[in-house]
């Protein structure tokens, strides 16, 4: 029985023709990714459940989650809470604070990712 | 203070956590970091940036969606396991520590000097243990179609499972809470997250499968009709 097929990843071993049009398609599919991932915050993160999360939770629970509050070694987050400080309505802060965010990651990990890749 | 109906944090703030355990998770996550930089930069060429961008930026934002699990809590994507079967387990963890690192200077999520024991919880076991999860059942299951997914979604559980345990032993570590009780709940509530885990990874794993499967680096097609059906 032959091998199976590894996953090759870099490489595309069927030719420049077909490396043409996957670079193509997959810009294409970057805008759409990206897309669908500014949807997500800037439409459903200010839905998001404000119930405590999980750690939150539990540190509630069991009595030392105030433990956390009682300093903060960094306090120059731009955006902290997830929130942009002049916005009064807090939907649209949250919904906003997620743009930014998501915009600013992209473009940070493509910046590291061109550094790191091969040359 | 009755505190605000938003999310102030998810990920493990300063003062939690013992300075001694921080720096160690610091030099372990760091570590891993550097070999990751190194794996990335013999494997990723022109291609695989932007969909490590883009990547960053869904797991992001869907970090930022909380669902309600039972008993007022609410959990929320990870992603790690997903960006591990797209982009190989260690540009996964580069992935997630970018996110790390942007939600702790930027949006003041997780504390700086837990910055460390936040990356090694969540990438080091999530990124890099889910995904040696994931492989593991992916081999056992004869890399099929169905297996493919079977062992997505348990790895996706597995994922906050070892997070969540790994933040519940720090805790005990740093003296902040008996491990008998912060062991049974981080794994409690973590376990009901984790199902969210599974059924979003999933989910996007399969739609990116039908319309892109060139994109999910870790799914072998199978080439071959495989003897007796399937």
């Amino acid at each position: 029985m032959p091998p199976l097929p590894s996953p090759t990843r870099g490489e595309n071993k069927r030719g420049v023709a077909k490396k043409d049009f996957m670079k193509r398609r997959l810009d294409g599919m970057i805008w759409i990714g990206l897309g669908v991932a500014l949807l997500l915050a800037l439409f459903l993160s200010p839905f998001a459940s404000s119930s405590p999360d999980g750690l939150e939770k539990v540190t509630e629970a069991k009595g030392f989650s105030e433990k956390g509050e009682s300093w903060k070694f960094w306090k120059h987050a731009p955006l902290s809470d997830y929130t942009l400080p002049w916005i009064k309505s807090e939907k649209l802060s949250t919904a906003l604070s997620g743009l930014i965010g998501t915009l600013a990651i992209f473009f940070i990990t493509i910046g590291i990712g061109k550094a790191i890749k091969k040359r | 203070m009755g505190g605000s109906e938003r999310r102030e944090w998810v990920h493990i703030p300063d003062g939690f956590l013992s300075h001694g355990l921080n720096a160690a998770t610091f030099v372990i996550s760091t570590g891993a970091c550097a070999y990751g930089v190194k794996r990335v930069n013999r494997s990723f060429g022109e291609r695989e940036v932007p969909l490590m961008g883009v990547t960053a930026a869904f797991v992001f934002a869907a970090q930022m969606i909380n669902f309600p699990v039972a008993g007022g809590t609410s959990g929320h994507f990870l992603g790690a396991v997903f960006s591990s079967v797209l982009l190989g387990p260690w540009a996964s963890l580069i992935v997630m520590t970018i996110v790390l690192v942007v939600q702790c200077l930027g949006f003041a999520d997780g504390g700086l000097t837990a910055i460390g024991s936040n990356i090694f919880n969540m990438g080091v076991m999530g990124a890099l243990g889910g995904y040696g999860v994931f492989i593991t059942l992916y081999v056992l299951l004869r890399k099929s179609r169905k297996g493919f997914f079977i062992a997505l979604a348990i790895s996706s559980w597995f994922s906050i499972m070892l997070g969540a345990s790994a933040a519940a032993i720090e805790l005990a570590i740093s003296g902040t809470s008996p491990l008998k009780v912060a062991l049974p709940a981080m794994a409690g509530t973590h376990a009901l997250i984790g199902i969210g885990e599974a059924i979003i990874t999933t989910t996007a794993v399969s739609l990116i499968l039908k319309t892109r499967p060139d994109l999910v680096g870790a799914y072998a097609p199978p080439s071959l009709p495989h003897k007796g059906g399937e």
